[in-house]
Protein backbone atom coordinates (compact mmCIF):
# COMPACT_ATOMS: atom_id res chain seq x y z
CA UNK A 1 0.00 0.00 0.00
CA UNK A 2 1.15 3.58 -0.75
CA UNK A 3 0.73 5.92 2.22
CA UNK A 4 -1.02 9.40 1.18
CA UNK A 5 -1.11 11.82 4.08
CA UNK A 6 -4.85 14.08 4.20
CA UNK A 7 -2.33 17.28 5.39
CA UNK A 8 -0.88 16.68 1.65
CA UNK A 9 -4.37 16.38 0.37
CA UNK A 10 -5.33 19.60 2.14
CA UNK A 11 -2.69 21.86 1.08
CA UNK A 12 -2.58 20.64 -2.95
CA UNK A 13 -6.88 20.69 -3.26
CA UNK A 14 -6.41 24.70 -1.39
CA UNK A 15 -4.19 25.35 -4.13
CA UNK A 16 -5.50 24.00 -6.80
CA UNK A 17 -8.96 26.04 -6.13
CA UNK A 18 -7.14 28.92 -5.90
CA UNK A 19 -5.24 28.42 -9.03
CA UNK A 20 -8.11 27.31 -10.65
CA UNK A 21 -9.66 30.60 -10.23
CA UNK A 22 -6.93 33.00 -10.73
CA UNK A 23 -5.57 31.62 -14.26
CA UNK A 24 -7.33 30.68 -16.68
CA UNK A 25 -6.36 27.53 -18.63
CA UNK A 26 -4.38 28.28 -21.87
CA UNK A 27 -6.22 25.81 -23.61
CA UNK A 28 -9.18 28.46 -23.08
CA UNK A 29 -7.31 31.46 -23.87
CA UNK A 30 -6.13 29.60 -27.36
CA UNK A 31 -9.90 29.19 -28.07
CA UNK A 32 -10.81 32.54 -27.54
CA UNK A 33 -8.06 33.65 -30.14
CA UNK A 34 -9.34 30.83 -32.70
CA UNK A 35 -12.70 32.75 -31.90
CA UNK A 36 -11.39 36.19 -32.85
CA UNK A 37 -10.28 34.56 -35.76
CA UNK A 38 -13.49 32.94 -36.86
CA UNK A 39 -15.39 35.80 -35.34
CA UNK A 40 -18.11 37.99 -37.72
CA UNK A 41 -19.38 40.59 -35.61
CA UNK A 42 -17.37 43.66 -34.38
CA UNK A 43 -18.58 43.38 -31.19
CA UNK A 44 -18.26 39.67 -30.66
CA UNK A 45 -14.31 40.00 -31.49
CA UNK A 46 -13.83 43.15 -29.07
CA UNK A 47 -15.64 40.58 -26.56
CA UNK A 48 -13.28 37.76 -27.17
CA UNK A 49 -10.42 40.56 -26.76
CA UNK A 50 -11.66 41.50 -23.28
CA UNK A 51 -11.66 37.89 -22.28
CA UNK A 52 -8.18 37.26 -22.85
CA UNK A 53 -7.53 40.37 -21.57
CA UNK A 54 -9.26 39.35 -17.95
CA UNK A 55 -7.75 36.54 -18.16
CA UNK A 56 -4.12 38.59 -18.00
CA UNK A 57 -5.60 40.57 -15.19
CA UNK A 58 -6.91 37.80 -13.10
CA UNK A 59 -3.58 35.85 -13.57
CA UNK A 60 -1.10 39.09 -12.62
CA UNK A 61 -3.00 40.35 -9.82
CA UNK A 62 -3.60 37.62 -8.38
CA UNK A 63 -7.64 37.90 -8.43
CA UNK A 64 -10.61 35.60 -9.66
CA UNK A 65 -11.40 35.86 -13.44
CA UNK A 66 -15.52 35.90 -12.32
CA UNK A 67 -16.58 36.91 -9.41
CA UNK A 68 -19.20 33.49 -9.10
CA UNK A 69 -15.74 31.33 -7.69
CA UNK A 70 -18.39 28.55 -7.80
CA UNK A 71 -19.40 26.04 -5.83
CA UNK A 72 -16.79 23.26 -5.20
CA UNK A 73 -17.34 20.36 -7.14
CA UNK A 74 -14.06 17.63 -7.20
CA UNK A 75 -14.01 14.36 -9.34
CA UNK A 76 -11.39 11.59 -7.10
CA UNK A 77 -10.16 8.42 -9.27
CA UNK A 78 -8.27 6.92 -6.62
CA UNK A 79 -6.03 3.85 -6.82
CA UNK A 80 -6.77 0.46 -4.92
CA UNK A 81 -2.79 0.52 -3.61
CA UNK A 82 -3.72 3.71 -2.16
CA UNK A 83 -4.03 4.44 1.93
CA UNK A 84 -5.28 7.46 3.10
CA UNK A 85 -3.38 8.28 6.80
CA UNK A 86 -4.01 11.16 9.14
CA UNK A 87 -7.92 11.99 9.10
CA UNK A 88 -10.50 11.08 6.84
CA UNK A 89 -10.25 11.59 3.13
CA UNK A 90 -13.97 13.45 2.62
CA UNK A 91 -13.27 15.93 5.60
CA UNK A 92 -9.68 16.54 3.79
CA UNK A 93 -11.21 17.42 0.25
CA UNK A 94 -13.54 19.45 1.96
CA UNK A 95 -10.91 21.36 4.49
CA UNK A 96 -8.71 22.09 1.47
CA UNK A 97 -11.51 23.74 -0.52
CA UNK A 98 -12.32 25.25 2.63
CA UNK A 99 -9.20 27.14 3.43
CA UNK A 100 -8.42 28.07 -0.02
CA UNK A 101 -11.85 30.00 -0.38
CA UNK A 102 -10.76 32.11 2.54
CA UNK A 103 -6.86 32.47 2.19
CA UNK A 104 -7.55 33.14 -1.66
CA UNK A 105 -10.25 35.20 -1.08
CA UNK A 106 -12.92 33.43 -2.91
CA UNK A 107 -16.34 33.94 -2.85
CA UNK A 108 -17.98 31.74 -0.64
CA UNK A 109 -21.44 30.58 -2.83
CA UNK A 110 -22.92 27.79 -0.75
CA UNK A 111 -26.57 28.02 0.84
CA UNK A 112 -29.49 26.75 2.87
CA UNK A 113 -32.25 26.00 -0.26
CA UNK A 114 -35.19 27.56 1.66
CA UNK A 115 -33.76 30.38 4.04
CA UNK A 116 -30.93 31.26 1.82
CA UNK A 117 -28.61 31.81 4.20
CA UNK A 118 -25.16 31.09 3.23
CA UNK A 119 -22.83 29.02 4.98
CA UNK A 120 -19.93 31.07 5.15
CA UNK A 121 -17.44 28.95 4.09
CA UNK A 122 -18.01 27.69 1.02
CA UNK A 123 -18.81 24.01 1.94
CA UNK A 124 -20.13 20.98 1.56
CA UNK A 125 -19.02 20.73 -1.92
CA UNK A 126 -19.47 17.78 -4.02
CA UNK A 127 -17.47 14.98 -4.39
CA UNK A 128 -17.64 12.18 -6.97
CA UNK A 129 -15.39 9.02 -5.71
CA UNK A 130 -13.99 6.16 -8.15
CA UNK A 131 -11.94 3.12 -7.92
CA UNK A 132 -9.36 2.31 -10.22
CA UNK A 133 -6.13 0.07 -10.33
CA UNK A 134 -2.76 1.44 -9.17
CA UNK A 135 -1.23 3.07 -6.31
CA UNK A 136 -1.78 6.98 -7.77
CA UNK A 137 -4.36 9.34 -6.55
CA UNK A 138 -6.10 11.89 -9.11
CA UNK A 139 -8.12 14.52 -8.06
CA UNK A 140 -9.82 17.14 -10.42
CA UNK A 141 -10.88 20.28 -9.15
CA UNK A 142 -13.17 21.81 -10.91
CA UNK A 143 -15.62 24.64 -9.70
CA UNK A 144 -18.48 25.56 -10.87
CA UNK A 145 -20.59 28.76 -11.59
CA UNK A 146 -23.98 29.27 -10.88
CA UNK A 147 -24.90 30.83 -14.32
CA UNK A 148 -23.70 28.13 -16.55
CA UNK A 149 -25.11 25.53 -14.26
CA UNK A 150 -28.61 27.10 -14.07
CA UNK A 151 -29.16 26.46 -18.03
CA UNK A 152 -28.32 23.49 -17.93
CA UNK A 153 -30.38 20.30 -19.06
CA UNK A 154 -31.30 16.42 -18.70
CA UNK A 155 -33.73 14.45 -21.06
CA UNK A 156 -34.97 10.72 -20.87
CA UNK A 157 -35.38 10.17 -24.90
CA UNK A 158 -37.39 7.53 -25.76
CA UNK A 159 -34.87 5.10 -27.78
CA UNK A 160 -36.75 6.31 -31.52
CA UNK A 161 -35.73 9.54 -30.96
CA UNK A 162 -31.42 8.84 -31.53
CA UNK A 163 -29.06 10.90 -32.71
CA UNK A 164 -31.33 13.87 -34.65
CA UNK A 165 -33.34 13.66 -31.46
CA UNK A 166 -29.94 14.02 -29.60
CA UNK A 167 -29.01 17.22 -31.51
CA UNK A 168 -32.39 18.71 -31.56
CA UNK A 169 -32.26 18.84 -27.71
CA UNK A 170 -28.76 19.85 -27.54
CA UNK A 171 -29.43 22.91 -29.45
CA UNK A 172 -32.38 23.76 -28.13
CA UNK A 173 -30.70 24.23 -24.81
CA UNK A 174 -28.06 26.21 -25.95
CA UNK A 175 -30.42 28.17 -28.07
CA UNK A 176 -32.93 28.35 -25.04
CA UNK A 177 -30.17 29.62 -22.54
CA UNK A 178 -28.99 32.67 -24.98
CA UNK A 179 -26.92 35.01 -22.90
CA UNK A 180 -27.84 33.71 -20.03
CA UNK A 181 -24.14 31.36 -19.22
CA UNK A 182 -21.96 33.69 -20.59
CA UNK A 183 -21.43 32.44 -23.62
CA UNK A 184 -18.87 31.78 -25.10
CA UNK A 185 -19.60 28.32 -23.50
CA UNK A 186 -18.36 25.17 -23.64
CA UNK A 187 -21.35 22.14 -23.93
CA UNK A 188 -20.42 18.51 -22.43
CA UNK A 189 -22.74 16.06 -23.48
CA UNK A 190 -23.73 13.12 -21.59
CA UNK A 191 -25.25 10.22 -23.66
CA UNK A 192 -26.18 7.13 -22.08
CA UNK A 193 -25.88 5.20 -18.50
CA UNK A 194 -29.04 6.12 -16.60
CA UNK A 195 -31.02 9.34 -15.29
CA UNK A 196 -27.79 10.57 -12.86
CA UNK A 197 -25.08 8.94 -14.70
CA UNK A 198 -25.82 10.82 -17.68
CA UNK A 199 -25.71 14.13 -16.07
CA UNK A 200 -21.90 12.86 -14.51
CA UNK A 201 -20.60 12.25 -17.82
CA UNK A 202 -21.78 15.60 -19.26
CA UNK A 203 -19.63 17.20 -16.26
CA UNK A 204 -16.97 14.38 -16.76
CA UNK A 205 -17.20 15.63 -20.63
CA UNK A 206 -15.42 19.16 -19.43
CA UNK A 207 -12.94 17.81 -17.93
CA UNK A 208 -11.01 17.28 -21.13
CA UNK A 209 -8.68 20.09 -22.26
CA UNK A 210 -10.08 22.03 -25.38
CA UNK A 211 -8.49 21.32 -28.43
CA UNK A 212 -7.73 17.82 -27.69
CA UNK A 213 -9.78 14.97 -30.08
CA UNK A 214 -12.69 12.69 -28.61
CA UNK A 215 -10.78 9.36 -28.57
CA UNK A 216 -13.42 8.09 -30.44
CA UNK A 217 -13.32 9.18 -34.07
CA UNK A 218 -17.58 8.72 -34.14
CA UNK A 219 -18.17 11.02 -30.99
CA UNK A 220 -15.51 13.59 -32.50
CA UNK A 221 -17.75 14.07 -35.60
CA UNK A 222 -20.42 14.04 -34.02
CA UNK A 223 -19.26 16.91 -31.55
CA UNK A 224 -18.10 18.98 -34.84
CA UNK A 225 -21.73 18.87 -36.12
CA UNK A 226 -23.04 19.45 -32.77
CA UNK A 227 -20.59 22.74 -33.03
CA UNK A 228 -21.80 23.70 -36.16
CA UNK A 229 -25.34 23.68 -35.56
CA UNK A 230 -24.76 25.79 -31.88
CA UNK A 231 -22.45 28.14 -33.68
CA UNK A 232 -25.48 29.10 -36.38
CA UNK A 233 -27.76 29.80 -33.56
CA UNK A 234 -26.18 33.18 -34.05
CA UNK A 235 -26.08 34.10 -30.50
CA UNK A 236 -22.68 34.80 -30.40
CA UNK A 237 -20.11 35.99 -27.53
CA UNK A 238 -22.36 36.93 -24.57
CA UNK A 239 -25.25 36.60 -26.85
CA UNK A 240 -25.02 40.05 -28.63
CA UNK A 241 -24.63 38.17 -31.98
CA UNK A 242 -22.02 36.48 -33.87
CA UNK A 243 -20.60 33.44 -34.87
CA UNK A 244 -18.76 32.01 -31.43
CA UNK A 245 -21.53 31.41 -29.42
CA UNK A 246 -18.97 28.31 -28.23
CA UNK A 247 -15.86 27.24 -27.67
CA UNK A 248 -16.70 23.79 -27.86
CA UNK A 249 -18.92 20.60 -27.66
CA UNK A 250 -17.56 17.13 -25.13
CA UNK A 251 -19.22 14.40 -25.47
CA UNK A 252 -18.94 11.15 -23.26
CA UNK A 253 -21.18 8.26 -23.72
CA UNK A 254 -21.88 4.86 -22.35
CA UNK A 255 -24.77 1.61 -23.03
CA UNK A 256 -27.80 2.41 -21.30
CA UNK A 257 -30.97 0.30 -20.49
CA UNK A 258 -32.86 -0.80 -24.03
CA UNK A 259 -35.55 1.13 -23.14
CA UNK A 260 -34.00 4.53 -22.50
CA UNK A 261 -31.87 6.94 -24.07
CA UNK A 262 -30.76 9.53 -21.28
CA UNK A 263 -29.08 12.55 -22.54
CA UNK A 264 -27.30 15.29 -20.20
CA UNK A 265 -25.94 18.70 -21.55
CA UNK A 266 -23.73 20.43 -18.83
CA UNK A 267 -23.36 23.96 -19.96
CA UNK A 268 -19.69 25.39 -18.82
CA UNK A 269 -18.90 28.85 -19.51
CA UNK A 270 -15.63 30.47 -21.21
CA UNK A 271 -14.46 30.49 -17.19
CA UNK A 272 -13.58 27.18 -17.27
CA UNK A 273 -11.84 26.23 -13.96
CA UNK A 274 -10.66 22.45 -14.03
CA UNK A 275 -7.02 21.58 -12.50
CA UNK A 276 -6.05 18.28 -12.15
CA UNK A 277 -3.92 17.13 -9.39
CA UNK A 278 -1.74 13.85 -9.20
CA UNK A 279 -0.61 12.77 -6.01
CA UNK B 1 -18.36 50.17 -34.43
CA UNK B 2 -20.42 53.44 -32.96
CA UNK B 3 -18.92 56.37 -30.60
CA UNK B 4 -18.96 54.89 -27.00
CA UNK B 5 -21.60 57.15 -24.74
CA UNK B 6 -20.49 58.34 -21.18
CA UNK B 7 -23.08 58.10 -18.92
CA UNK B 8 -22.89 60.58 -15.39
CA UNK B 9 -25.45 58.75 -12.14
CA UNK B 10 -28.19 59.69 -10.93
CA UNK B 11 -29.55 59.39 -15.13
CA UNK B 12 -32.42 61.01 -15.80
CA UNK B 13 -35.24 60.83 -18.85
CA UNK B 14 -33.00 63.17 -20.88
CA UNK B 15 -29.56 60.49 -20.30
CA UNK B 16 -31.79 57.32 -21.00
CA UNK B 17 -34.11 58.42 -23.58
CA UNK B 18 -31.78 58.83 -26.59
CA UNK B 19 -29.92 55.00 -26.11
CA UNK B 20 -30.54 52.63 -28.00
CA UNK B 21 -29.94 48.66 -28.44
CA UNK B 22 -26.48 48.33 -28.89
CA UNK B 23 -24.77 51.41 -27.70
CA UNK B 24 -21.46 51.33 -26.04
CA UNK B 25 -21.82 52.93 -23.17
CA UNK B 26 -19.44 53.61 -20.12
CA UNK B 27 -20.55 54.84 -16.43
CA UNK B 28 -19.43 57.01 -14.15
CA UNK B 29 -20.75 58.28 -10.68
CA UNK B 30 -22.47 56.04 -7.83
CA UNK B 31 -24.31 52.72 -8.63
CA UNK B 32 -25.84 50.35 -6.36
CA UNK B 33 -25.16 46.09 -5.95
CA UNK B 34 -27.68 44.24 -5.11
CA UNK B 35 -28.78 40.27 -6.14
CA UNK B 36 -32.33 38.87 -5.77
CA UNK B 37 -31.94 38.36 -1.80
CA UNK B 38 -31.59 42.04 -1.83
CA UNK B 39 -34.58 42.47 -4.10
CA UNK B 40 -36.64 40.46 -2.19
CA UNK B 41 -35.97 42.94 1.25
CA UNK B 42 -36.30 45.76 -1.07
CA UNK B 43 -39.73 44.97 -2.45
CA UNK B 44 -40.89 44.37 1.31
CA UNK B 45 -40.08 47.28 2.71
CA UNK B 46 -41.74 49.02 -0.17
CA UNK B 47 -44.46 46.93 0.37
CA UNK B 48 -44.41 47.97 3.79
CA UNK B 49 -44.41 51.33 3.23
CA UNK B 50 -41.03 52.18 5.14
CA UNK B 51 -37.89 53.91 3.63
CA UNK B 52 -35.57 52.03 1.59
CA UNK B 53 -31.76 51.99 2.40
CA UNK B 54 -31.17 54.46 -0.87
CA UNK B 55 -33.13 56.96 -2.34
CA UNK B 56 -34.01 54.85 -5.55
CA UNK B 57 -35.15 57.75 -7.52
CA UNK B 58 -32.55 58.30 -10.91
CA UNK B 59 -29.81 55.57 -9.58
CA UNK B 60 -28.06 52.45 -11.31
CA UNK B 61 -28.44 49.05 -9.57
CA UNK B 62 -25.46 46.55 -10.66
CA UNK B 63 -26.52 43.12 -10.51
CA UNK B 64 -22.78 41.71 -8.88
CA UNK B 65 -22.10 39.66 -5.97
CA UNK B 66 -18.60 40.65 -6.02
CA UNK B 67 -15.66 38.15 -4.51
CA UNK B 68 -13.99 39.66 -1.16
CA UNK B 69 -11.48 42.50 -1.51
CA UNK B 70 -7.92 40.97 -0.96
CA UNK B 71 -5.30 43.27 0.89
CA UNK B 72 -4.67 46.65 -0.86
CA UNK B 73 -7.60 46.65 -3.13
CA UNK B 74 -11.31 48.33 -3.33
CA UNK B 75 -13.20 45.00 -4.57
CA UNK B 76 -12.25 41.64 -5.81
CA UNK B 77 -13.92 40.68 -8.99
CA UNK B 78 -17.31 41.82 -9.88
CA UNK B 79 -18.89 41.20 -13.02
CA UNK B 80 -22.12 41.06 -13.52
CA UNK B 81 -24.91 38.22 -12.30
CA UNK B 82 -27.81 36.78 -14.13
CA UNK B 83 -30.43 39.08 -14.19
CA UNK B 84 -33.58 37.30 -14.72
CA UNK B 85 -33.49 36.70 -11.00
CA UNK B 86 -34.54 40.00 -10.41
CA UNK B 87 -37.21 40.18 -12.89
CA UNK B 88 -40.24 40.12 -10.18
CA UNK B 89 -38.73 42.85 -8.19
CA UNK B 90 -37.40 45.12 -11.05
CA UNK B 91 -40.57 46.53 -12.57
CA UNK B 92 -41.25 47.87 -8.88
CA UNK B 93 -38.04 49.72 -8.22
CA UNK B 94 -38.80 51.25 -12.02
CA UNK B 95 -42.08 52.52 -11.00
CA UNK B 96 -40.29 54.23 -8.07
CA UNK B 97 -37.77 55.72 -10.29
CA UNK B 98 -35.03 53.53 -10.69
CA UNK B 99 -33.57 54.33 -14.35
CA UNK B 100 -30.92 52.01 -14.74
CA UNK B 101 -29.94 48.13 -14.71
CA UNK B 102 -26.08 46.35 -15.34
CA UNK B 103 -26.46 42.92 -15.38
CA UNK B 104 -26.36 40.09 -18.16
CA UNK B 105 -28.94 37.75 -19.68
CA UNK B 106 -32.47 38.11 -20.77
CA UNK B 107 -35.22 39.81 -19.71
CA UNK B 108 -39.24 39.03 -18.85
CA UNK B 109 -41.81 40.93 -21.06
CA UNK B 110 -42.87 42.46 -17.98
CA UNK B 111 -39.49 44.05 -17.49
CA UNK B 112 -39.13 45.50 -21.07
CA UNK B 113 -42.58 46.80 -20.50
CA UNK B 114 -41.39 48.38 -17.49
CA UNK B 115 -38.19 49.86 -19.07
CA UNK B 116 -40.20 51.39 -21.64
CA UNK B 117 -43.08 52.98 -19.97
CA UNK B 118 -41.15 54.10 -16.85
CA UNK B 119 -38.20 55.51 -19.07
CA UNK B 120 -35.43 53.34 -18.01
CA UNK B 121 -32.90 51.01 -19.75
CA UNK B 122 -30.74 47.80 -19.08
CA UNK B 123 -27.48 47.56 -19.70
CA UNK B 124 -25.21 44.40 -19.86
CA UNK B 125 -21.36 43.75 -19.22
CA UNK B 126 -19.38 41.40 -20.55
CA UNK B 127 -20.44 38.18 -17.89
CA UNK B 128 -17.27 36.71 -16.37
CA UNK B 129 -15.03 39.46 -16.90
CA UNK B 130 -15.23 39.84 -12.97
CA UNK B 131 -11.49 40.96 -12.81
CA UNK B 132 -11.35 43.32 -15.28
CA UNK B 133 -14.46 44.88 -14.06
CA UNK B 134 -13.38 45.60 -11.48
CA UNK B 135 -10.99 47.80 -12.33
CA UNK B 136 -13.32 50.30 -13.00
CA UNK B 137 -14.60 50.63 -9.12
CA UNK B 138 -12.81 53.05 -7.13
CA UNK B 139 -14.75 52.56 -3.88
CA UNK B 140 -16.99 50.42 -2.40
CA UNK B 141 -19.28 49.95 1.39
CA UNK B 142 -21.91 48.26 2.33
CA UNK B 143 -24.56 50.15 3.18
CA UNK B 144 -27.05 47.47 3.58
CA UNK B 145 -27.85 43.67 4.56
CA UNK B 146 -24.35 42.57 5.75
CA UNK B 147 -25.72 39.54 6.80
CA UNK B 148 -26.21 38.54 3.50
CA UNK B 149 -22.23 38.39 2.00
CA UNK B 150 -21.76 38.84 -1.12
CA UNK B 151 -25.58 39.93 -2.07
CA UNK B 152 -25.32 42.84 0.71
CA UNK B 153 -26.29 46.16 -0.94
CA UNK B 154 -23.14 48.50 -2.00
CA UNK B 155 -22.45 51.37 -3.06
CA UNK B 156 -19.81 51.40 -5.49
CA UNK B 157 -18.35 54.38 -6.86
CA UNK B 158 -17.11 53.27 -10.71
CA UNK B 159 -15.45 55.26 -13.28
CA UNK B 160 -15.95 54.38 -16.72
CA UNK B 161 -17.60 51.38 -16.30
CA UNK B 162 -18.19 49.79 -19.46
CA UNK B 163 -21.68 48.44 -20.68
CA UNK B 164 -23.96 47.97 -23.77
CA UNK B 165 -27.76 48.50 -24.05
CA UNK B 166 -29.61 45.77 -24.40
CA UNK B 167 -33.25 46.96 -23.73
CA UNK B 168 -34.22 50.15 -24.75
CA UNK B 169 -36.74 52.99 -24.13
CA UNK B 170 -38.55 52.35 -27.39
CA UNK B 171 -38.65 48.47 -27.14
CA UNK B 172 -35.46 47.20 -28.79
CA UNK B 173 -34.20 43.83 -27.71
CA UNK B 174 -29.98 43.36 -28.38
CA UNK B 175 -30.25 39.70 -27.53
CA UNK B 176 -33.17 38.96 -30.16
CA UNK B 177 -31.73 41.69 -32.74
CA UNK B 178 -28.15 40.43 -32.80
CA UNK B 179 -28.85 36.97 -32.86
CA UNK B 180 -31.30 37.15 -35.80
CA UNK B 181 -27.94 39.05 -37.57
CA UNK B 182 -25.98 36.23 -37.04
CA UNK B 183 -28.24 33.34 -37.24
CA UNK B 184 -27.69 30.72 -40.35
CA UNK B 185 -30.23 28.99 -42.02
S1 LIG C 1 -21.71 31.79 -15.85
FE1 LIG C 1 -19.51 31.49 -15.48
S2 LIG C 1 -18.50 33.31 -16.30
FE2 LIG C 1 -20.67 33.75 -16.08
S3 LIG C 1 -20.83 34.73 -14.07
FE3 LIG C 1 -21.27 32.56 -13.79
S4 LIG C 1 -19.29 31.64 -13.28
FE4 LIG C 1 -18.87 33.65 -14.12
Amino acid sequence: MREISTQAIIDAVKEASISANYELGEDVVRAFEEGIEKEESPVGKDILNQLIENSLIARNQRIPMCQDTGLGVIFVEIGQEVSIVGGDFRSALEEGIRQGYKDGFLRKSVCHPFTRKNTGDNTPIIIHFDIVPGDKLKIWVVPKGGGSENMSQLFMLPPSAGWPGIRQRVVQTVAQAGPNPCPPTIIGVGIGGNFEQSAILAKKALLRPLGSPNPDPELGKMEEELLTEINNTGIGPQGLGGRITSLAVHIRMMPCHIASLPVAVNINCHASRHLELVL
Amino acid sequence: MNQVINLKTPLTDKDVEPLRAGDRVTITGIVYTARDAAHRRLIDLVEAGKELPFKVEGQVIYYVGPSPAPPGRVIGAAGPTTSYRMDPYAPRLMELGLKGMIGKGKRSDEVKEAIKKYRAVYMAAIGGAGALMSRAIKSARIIAYEDLGPEAIRELEVENLPAIVVNDTVGNDLYIEGTEKYKKK
